[in-house]
């Protein structure tokens, strides 16, 4: 590493650990690392962890530890730290996808951006292998880069109130699969029919950080044999 | 519906209001899947109320925004009202406020809209009965999850409720009647706020840090359970975003328009704006108090003073747990 990382305060209850200063795929195994030493240092104390592009929110129960214990003990697990290899790094989770324009409107728009055929939009987006960078926005949203340099494309100019779940979506250099159904201002490129969040799995989300994921484009039939959501898109409101 | 699954309901919804949710002290443990904290706005009066009907600290009781909203007694409950006078009546008479009261089978219960502060709390003796979703029964409409039906809704009018019968005379026996007040808040007067500072701090102008700091800031229509936006002068970052990261409780949010945002329980987990600090939870829980267009003051503090004050707060409600 040749970042120093920084401890900043969150809080009564948090620190930020700043541990890159921009994004890399290989930030994730050493976050990974550092999530796994705070559970093991703090036990109870430790209230929820955040990992995300090139930080770890650590929360902690102020009334078990002081912010400045807390900080110390944050400096003890960075001292000699490895990177770590993720559980899942091996697998790969494979999304199968419906790619089309009643359920992704804006393959146009990337392709014309691109300059390519929705046909090759659509190879260049299912090509690669994506990690997951952090989730937020909401239960089980993953931010998955980085995409072809070719479809990086501004998000909307007026998000949509509503978009569906299972929506398969870009913006900028990142990608990423709705979980539910939510407001939202990315570029809809298709629809999968893998459920993203789910409150009986043990796990509940079926993308964590660090994991690697395909979007495998797959029939309109197939995509229905899976359980997939075909109603088209409303137009924007 | 709630009626479903309960045998008996309790209270039945007449008129649910606005806005009332069930919370318990929230959703932990899955912060990095995406899924919010939850929990009361207010945690300070929540516990209060818990306290006075003798329920443990984490236990579900209802959060009543604006007021509006109206119940009927099944049967027989002790009950307490903490947080903000929404101009509760039970049969047309005041109930008293931050303390034990009975409300009496047939009676009506009813929050009618805001005197002082913003969101009473309703704790009945025993505990509201819910299913937990991913660890709680916090309600976060947003994400569909927590509250009576598991699904995130509020309450709705004809919703009936059920409450936990277990133990409610030995733990009454316990429990005071009503708050000393000495820890009655009075949400006349104007908020004064702790703020912790840290994150992107240094990264402000030094005219943004005089202001933040010695400007009675307005509070804005726009502010519910996810945030609080805070009208008054434009503060300047020499950063306009960051590569998203996560968001504590109480953090201070700055976007381009320099108008700070004041993130709650509800928030997204990850944002990219520079912050300011974030505020100590008894100040947030403060800020939830405020109506729109009431003032608020923000004061830096550090986070030795503040641990004491919110440990003192800790202590009443688990001493007498053991």
């Amino acid at each position: 590493m040749s970042w120093k990382p920084v401890l900043e305060s969150a809080g009564l209850d948090a620190w930020i650990v700043r541990m890159f200063a921009s994004i890399d795929e290989r930030n994730v195994s050493w976050l990974s690392a550092l999530a796994r030493r705070c559970e093991e240092a703090f036990g109870d104390a430790l209230v929820d962890l955040v990992p995300s592009y090139t930080t770890l929110l650590v929360v902690f129960d102020p009334l078990n530890v002081s912010p400045s214990q807390a900080r110390a003990i944050i400096c003890e697990t960075l001292a000699g730290l490895e990177p770590e290899e993720t559980a899942h790094e091996g697998e790969v989770h494979e999304l199968p996808t419906w790619y089309d324009i009643s359920v992704g409107p804006e393959l146009q728009r990337v392709a014309e951006g691109a300059g390519m055929a929705v046909s090759e939009v659509v190879e260049a987006h299912s090509q690669r292998t994506y990690k997951v960078f952090a989730l937020g926005f909401a239960p089980g949203f993953a931010f998955m880069g980085l995409v072809d340099p070719r479809l990086e494309c501004a998000r909307l100019d007026t998000p949509r109130k509503r978009v569906p779940a299972g929506s398969v979506a870009l913006a900028g250099l990142q990608t990423a699969a709705y979980p539910t159904e939510t407001p939202g201002g990315w570029n809809l490129l298709g629809r999968t029919s893998a459920r993203l969040f789910d409150r009986e799995r043990e796990g509940f989300s079926l993308l964590r950080v660090g994991d690697r994921v395909r979007f495998v484009p797959v029939s309109r039939e197939v995509f229905e044999r899976e359980g997939g959501n075909t109603t088209p898109l409303e137009p924007i409101t | 519906m709630t009626q479903h699954n309960s045998p008996e309901a309790d209270i039945r919804v007449l008129r649910a209001g606005p806005l009332a949710l069930l919370q318990d002290s929230g959703r932990f443990g899955v912060r990095h899947l995406g899924v919010t904290q939850g929990g009361p706005a207010d945690i300070y009066s929540w516990a209060w109320a818990n306290h006075l009907t003798g329920n443990p600290w984490g236990t579900a009781n209802l959060e009543v925004t604006f007021g509006g909203l109206k119940l009927i007694a099944v049967r027989d409950l002790e009950i307490a009202i903490t947080g903000a006078d929404l101009g509760a009546t039970i049969e047309h008479k005041p109930v008293a406020l931050w303390q034990r009261t009975r409300w009496k089978a047939g009676d009506t219960l009813t929050f009618a809209a805001p005197v002082s502060g913003l969101r009473a709390y309703l704790a009945v003796c025993g505990g509201f009965a819910a299913e937990p979703v991913l660890g709680s029964v916090a309600c976060v409409t947003r994400e569909e999850l927590g509250g009576f039906e598991g699904n995130g809704a509020k309450l709705a009018t004809g919703d009936e409720l059920s409450v936990n019968r277990s133990g409610s005379g030995q733990q009454l026996a316990n429990a005071p009647t009503e708050a000393p007040k000495n820890v009655l808040p009075d949400f006349s007067q104007p908020a004064v706020l702790d703020l912790l500072p840290g994150a992107q701090i240094a990264s402000f102008t030094g005219r943004s840090l005089f202001d933040a700091f010695n400007t009675w800031w307005q509070v804005d229509d726009r502010a519910d359970r996810m945030g609080v936006r805070l009208i008054g002068p434009r503060l300047n970052c020499k950063i306009n975003t960051l590569i998203s990261e996560g968001i504590s409780l109480g953090s201070i949010q700055v976007p381009p328009d320099g108008q700070p945002i004041v993130l709650l329980n509800d928030r997204q987990t990850i944002g990219g704006y520079p912050r300011l600090g974030a505020l100590s939870p008894l100040s947030a829980s403060r800020l939830a108090q405020c109506l729109p267009r009431e003032p608020v003051r923000l004061i830096a503090r550090g986070s030795d003073a503040v641990l004491k004050e919110h440990r003192r707060f800790r202590a009443v409600f688990h001493s007498e747990s053991v």
